[in-house]
């Protein structure tokens, strides 16, 4: 059995003459927690798109648990256990934290053409919902309709509705984005304790939290990888240096 | 307070109920049997709002298209009992579909019609959304306004008149009042089937799409798919109201067809409260009792019914029903 999950080679996404990615090429092994940094418009946030498939790739090729899923659209690669999580929390603000994450254990329980009986009493939805909502501590927060959740139990509620889709791969578009130093630290806790379990690519902005958790470090600068490496060696790395100090740094 | 809520709101569905089932024997023996067939007409309606609020408010589909489905209910009554009149075929080739006044079936080939007519409708509409997705329905249902105007052989313009109602069983729905009661209980047949439906984990899906449709994508439902079955649903849900209004007059024309009518039942939607399954119910009821009552003063009745929407809209958003009970009223 192939040791990475998913591999992909010579991304390249253009908005006109700007190359968002640029030949753009990753491995992620299996249960790695795999983390990309970047200044901005390295090209991150574009490189989650193509990969959870909400942008379709100019060039290159995916494979995900050896299978290719370049042309796939954004459901069928979510059925197939890579989900996502979003830089501007994407929730059902009019559900309640429960029924957020019931959705997501509902997705990965077959098709959705169930007419008739009640999923808000379906305990094979709402048992495994519970048990996720407890993992990201969320659970006495259950019944809130997620409008009124702190900006923060929101970054974990989207965290926990990725979770409950047990994904193969989990893609992370800046967990931290936007908490406090306090929730920050708590998000890192969180993620901490899914190492190892969970193979995750993440993308962030916090040196602390990348380097707290991250077991390798893919560096992205206008669209191309310049290192991927261990979080010690990118720390030493010239060409890292060069590019987040400047040309001469 | 949630209990208060509970308790207001079983309180107006209770109600509610009574005065529509008491209202035949009152209004007979108040000899005022014009309130059943007025009555009749708003339950009609109400059966199409409540159909299109299952899109519109629970799928967030806004369709300005949804006369399309009621007028094709509607001509397929017609027509088949134009044909069952005649004992003539309506299609002989390549196989023959002969004409009947029979409801079971005349109903039944309605609501299927315009179910198929909405899966076709859907089907390239869903490809857009929000304000394309209101033109594009629209654009549809004119479609549909001209083709049966054009329609000569079933009178085009004048419309075509039913030389009776249906037959429904031993059911003599010539007699108001047992139409009448046929039609309050498909409506609240329909009523209680889209409050199963609502709940269900294809309405829950629906119902997230409305919230956050790339989330849904991303969690992995194909939300294109689960959008246009509710599209069909609802479709169907309004062919069924069409059947029932061409017996209601003993008549169809391509004036249930036409925009406006599209817009009425929006309006009834809106009044009545979006995201409820009751509230199009009363918004049908406020809606078809102004323009009855105030119609006998003026013939620009709308001029005041205008002012009430804007009035509903800026300050009761969830309409009439959906105000009073609140969040309750979601899962009908």
């Amino acid at each position: 059995m192939d040791e990475s999950i998913l591999k992909a080679r010579g991304l390249t996404k253009a908005y006109g003459a700007l190359k968002a990615t640029d030949t753009l090429s990753l491995e992620i092994r299996t249960g790695e927690i795999h983390a990309i940094i970047g200044p901005n418009g390295a090209g991150k946030t574009t490189a989650i798109g193509q990969l959870s498939g909400e942008l379709t790739s100019d060039e290159g090729t995916i494979y995900f648990a050896g299978r290719d899923i370049t042309r796939l659209p954004v459901h069928k690669r979510a059925c197939l256990g890579l989900a996502r999580s979003f830089q501007i929390t994407s929730i059902l603000l009019n559900f309640t934290a429960e029924d957020n994450v019931a959705m997501a254990v509902q997705a990965r329980d077959g098709h959705s053409f169930k007419f008739w009986k009640s999923a808000r009493t379906d305990r094979k939805l709402r048992v495994p919902a519970r048990e996720v909502l407890k993992e990201v501590g969320l659970a006495d927060r259950a019944d809130i309709v997620a409008d009124r959740l702190s900006h923060g139990e929101q970054r974990q509620l989207e965290l926990a509705m990725a979770l409950a889709t047990r994904p193969a791969l989990l893609l992370l578009d800046e967990p931290m984005a936007g908490m406090g130093p306090a929730s920050s630290r708590k998000m890192v806790d969180l993620l901490q304790t899914l190492k190892g379990r969970l193979t995750i690519l993440m993308v962030e902005h916090d040196m602390d939290a990348v380097f707290t958790l991250a077991d390798r470090i893919t560096v992205l600068v206008y669209g191309r990888a310049i290192a991927t490496d261990t979080p010690e060696n990118i720390h030493t790395d010239p060409a890292v240096r060069k590019a987040y100090l400047g040309e001469n740094g | 307070m949630n209990r208060f809520q509970l308790t207001l709101k079983t309180c107006i569905l209770i109600a509610a109920l009574v005065i529509l089932i008491g209202l035949p024997p009152v209004a007979s023996a108040l000899e005022a049997t014009f309130y059943i067939g007025l009555f009749s007409r708003i339950l009609i309606y109400a059966l199409a709002a409540v159909s299109l609020d299952l899109i519109l408010g629970y799928g967030g589909m806004v369709s300005f298209g949804h006369a399309a489905f009621f007028g094709a209910g509607a001509y397929v009554v017609g027509i088949l009992a134009f044909h069952g009149i005649e004992g003539s075929a309506v299609i002989s080739w390549p196989f023959v579909i002969m004409g009947t006044d029979n409801a079971l079936i005349s109903w039944s080939v309605a609501a299927v019609a315009s179910a198929g007519l909405a899966f076709v409708i859907g089907a390239i509409s869903l490809r857009t959304s929000g304000v394309y997705f209101i033109m594009i329905t629209l654009a549809f249902a004119q479609m549909m306004y001209f083709f049966f105007t054009s329609l000569e052989f079933y009178g085009g313009d004048d419309g075509l008149s039913l030389f009776t109602r249906s037959r429904l069983g031993h059911m003599d729905l010539s007699n108001d009042a047992a139409f009448y009661y046929t039609c309050l209980g498909l409506l609240i047949g329909f009523l209680l089937f889209s409050r199963r439906l609502v709940n269900s984990r294809f309405g829950m899906v629906i119902r997230g799409c409305k919230e956050n449709e790339r989330r849904m994508g991303a969690l992995g439902f194909p939300t294109y798919r689960y959008k246009l079955v509710c599209f069909v649903i609802a479709g169907a849900g309004a062919g069924l109201a069409g059947a029932l209004m061409a017996n209601q007059t003993e008549f169809v024309s391509p004036s249930l067809l036409h925009w406006t009518v599209s817009g009425d039942i929006l309006v009834m939607v809106i009044l009545g409260g979006v995201g409820t399954l009751v509230g199009p119910v009363f918004g049908a009821t406020v809606f078809l009792l102004l323009e009855e009552f105030l119609s006998r003063y003026t013939e620009h009745w709308m001029l005041f019914l205008g002012p009430i929407l804007i009035f509903v809209v800026l300050f009761a958003r969830r309409g009439l029903y959906g105000s009073f009970v609140e969040r309750k009223a979601d899962n009908g």
